[in-house]
C-alpha cells in the first residue's frame, strides 16, 4: 500500500524540520532552515500523530475515532509517501 | 496545501532578519552590508532587540535570521536567541564560524537555536583565507562538524564571485565529505562593497555556465542527500529576480542601530528616510510607514512594467538595483531586456567576458578602516562621539 511504510512503521517528524501552529497564518506549518510549508487541515491530523510512539495502525485508528465516517487508510499511506519524499517524516531510529 | 488567493488583508512580515552588529572578524570584499559599516556604533540593546522581536512575531514573523557583520560578537547572542525561541521562532543564525567554539554552540543548542548555516569563502584554504582576510579556513571546517555533531541541520554558504567560480565542483565535493544537508552557492549581490568591487568579482558568462552545469550535475549526483541550491546570477539573465519577493511583502531587515528597511540593501536608496524601531512600533513601520509601502504593489511602477504581463512574478525586480544601475528607483529592473537600460548591463558583463581588462583595480577589504577612508566624506561633520 505505501512504498516507505508498513503498519507497524513508527514515522517521526524529521529533525531539520518543526511542526507547529501559526496563528498568523491560521494553519500548521512545516518550518525549516529559512524557509516554511503550510499545511491543509488533513495533513496536519496526520502528522500531528507522527510522535515518534504510534505506529501507522495506531495513528489510523486513532484518526477513525476522530472521523468516523471517512475511509482514510489509502490516503495516509499516500500522505506518509509524500511527506517521507519530502524528507518531512523518517522512520523512528531502533 | 492550503492558499489564500483571495487575500487582500495586508501583507505579513513571514522574515525577521536582525543584524545585530556590523562588527565581522572577516574582511569579505564581497560583502554585501553598506560602505559606511563604521557609522553604526550606537547599537540596539540586548532589551530594545527583544522587543523587536515580540513585536514582529505578533505581526505574524515566524523565520528569524541572526547576522549582521558577524552576530557572534554579540556577546547576549544566547539570550537574544533564547527569547526568540519562547516565542516560537525558527531561529536561524548566519555566521562565518569566526568567534564560535564548542561550548558556544552548546549554550546555543540549549537555548534553542533551530539552524546555523556556516559561510566558506572558497574550498581551498589559500583563497578562503586570501578572500577572508585571515585565516579561518580550518576552524571553519572544524565549526562545521561540531554543527553536525549538536544535530543541527547543515547548511553550508558560498559566495559566488570569479575567484571561486570555477570551483564549484570542489566545493560541492567537500560540502559532502562534511555531510551537508544543503548547500547555498549563491550569488554576489552588487551592494555595499560587492558593488565598490564589481569589476573584480563579476564572473564571465562561460564561468557562470560552467558553474551551473556542475551544480546541475551534482543536484542529481545527491539527490536525497544533499539539496544543493543555485541561482544563476541575475546579471546574466534577460529578467530579474523576484526581490524580496516584493517590497515590504515578507521581509523585515533590521540593521544594528534600529534603521527598519525592507530588505538589506536598501540603505543605499536616496529620498527615504527609514523609520527606527527606537521612535516607532514594529507594527507601525510595516503596515503605515511611508517607506515600506512606497514600493509596495503595483502602483508606483512605470513603463515597461506597468503594463507588463510578467509583473506579478518579478514585481519588476529589484529597486536597489534599478536605482543604482539607472538613477531612479522606479525603473525597471535593468536586468530585464525590455529595460531601456538593458544594454548597460549586457556591456558590464560583456566587460567581465574580456580576461585581459579585468585586473584594473585591487580588490577593496571591508573593514572598518577603509569604511572610515571611503565613507568619511559622507558623515555629518557634528559628531556625536
Ligand atoms: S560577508 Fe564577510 S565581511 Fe561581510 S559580514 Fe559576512 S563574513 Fe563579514
Ligand atoms: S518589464 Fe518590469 S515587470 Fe516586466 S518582466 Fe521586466 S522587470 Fe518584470
Amino acid at each position: 500500500m505505501s512504498n516507505h511504510f508498513k503498519a507497524a512503521d513508527i514515522p517521526q517528524i524529521s529533525a531539520t524540520f518543526r511542526f507547529q501552529w501559526e496563528e498568523a497564518q491560521g494553519c500548521h506549518v512545516l518550518l525549516y532552515p529559512e524557509g516554511m510549508v503550510k499545511l491543509n487541515p488533513a495533513a496536519s491530523e496526520i502528522l500531528k500523530r507522527c510522535d515518534g510512539i504510534n505506529s501507522v495502525d495506531l495513528i489510523i485508528k486513532d484518526l477513525k475515532s476522530a472521523y468516523p465516517d471517512a475511509d482514510l487508510d489509502s490516503d495516509v499511506y499516500h500522505f506518509l509517501d509524500t511527506a517521507y519524499d519530502n524528507q518531512w517524516i523518517r522512520h523512528k531510529s531502533a | 496545501m492550503t492558499t489564500n488567493g483571495s487575500d487582500t488583508s495586508p501583507p505579513k512580515p513571514l522574515w525577521l532578519l536582525a543584524e545585530l552588529t556590523y562588527k565581522c572578524p572577516l574582511q569579505c570584499p564581497y560583502c554585501s552590508n553598506p560602505m559606511d559599516i563604521a557609522r553604526y556604533t550606537d547599537e540596539l540593546s540586548t532589551e530594545e532587540w527583544i522587543r523587536v522581536f515580540k513585536e514582529a512575531r505578533a505581526l505574524g514573523a515566524v523565520q528569524l535570521g541572526f547576522s549582521g557583520g558577524e552576530a557572534l560578537v554579540r556577546k547576549d547572542l544566547e539570550i537574544l536567541i533564547a527569547e526568540a525561541h519562547k516565542l516560537g521562532y525558527y531561529t536561524n543564525l548566519l555566521t562565518s564560524g569566526v568567534g564560535m567554539d564548542e561550548a558556544r554552540i552548546r549554550a546555543f543548542k540549549q537555548a534553542g537555536l533551530d539552524h546555523i548555516q556556516v559561510s566558506f569563502q572558497a574550498s581551498s584554504e589559500e583563497l578562503n583565507n586570501y578572500i577572508a582576510g585571515n585565516n579561518s579556513f580550518e576552524h571553519k571546517l572544524e565549526m562545521a562538524r561540531l554543527v553536525k555533531k549538536y544535530d543541527y541541520p547543515m547548511v553550508l554558504c558560498f559566495v559566488l564571485h570569479r575567484h571561486n567560480e570555477d570551483q564549484v565542483e570542489q566545493i560541492l565535493e567537500m560540502s559532502h565529505a562534511l555531510e551537508a544537508d544543503y548547500v547555498e552557492l549563491a550569488t554576489t549581490q552588487y551592494y555595499g562593497w560587492a558593488l565598490h568591487n564589481r569589476e573584480q568579482l563579476i564572473p564571465s558568462q562561460a564561468q557562470v555556465e560552467a558553474a551551473e552545469a556542475v551544480a546541475h550535475r551534482y543536484q542529481e549526483k545527491y539527490k536525497g542527500k544533499m539539496r544543493i541550491f543555485y541561482v544563476v546570477p541575475d546579471y546574466h539573465e534577460a529578467r530579474p529576480k523576484a526581490c524580496m519577493n516584493g517590497w515590504g511583502a515578507v521581509f523585515l531587515t533590521i540593521a544594528p542601530d534600529g534603521t527598519a528597511l525592507p530588505c538589506h540593501a536598501a540603505s543605499e536608496l536616496p529620498g527615504l528616510t527609514f523609520p527606527n524601531v527606537r521612535d516607532h512600533s514594529i507594527e507601525w513601520i510595516w503596515n503605515d510607514s511611508n517607506d515600506f509601502n512606497k514600493f509596495r504593489g503595483f502602483g508606483w511602477m512605470k513603463e515597461p512594467c506597468r503594463d507588463c504581463s510578467e509583473k506579478e512574478k518579478d514585481f519588476g525586480g529589484c529597486r536597489c538595483q534599478a536605482y543604482l544601475l539607472t538613477g531612479d528607483a522606479t525603473n525597471a529592473d535593468p536586468v530585464c531586456s525590455k529595460s531601456p537600460h538593458h544594454e548597460q548591463m549586457v556591456k558590464l558583463v560583456n566587460q567581465a567576458n574580456m580576461e585581459p581588462k579585468r585586473d584594473t583595480a585591487p580588490l577593496v577589504f571591508r573593514n572598518m578602516r577603509n569604511s572610515k577612508k571611503l565613507t568619511a566624506h559622507k558623515w555629518p561633520t557634528t559628531s556625536k562621539a
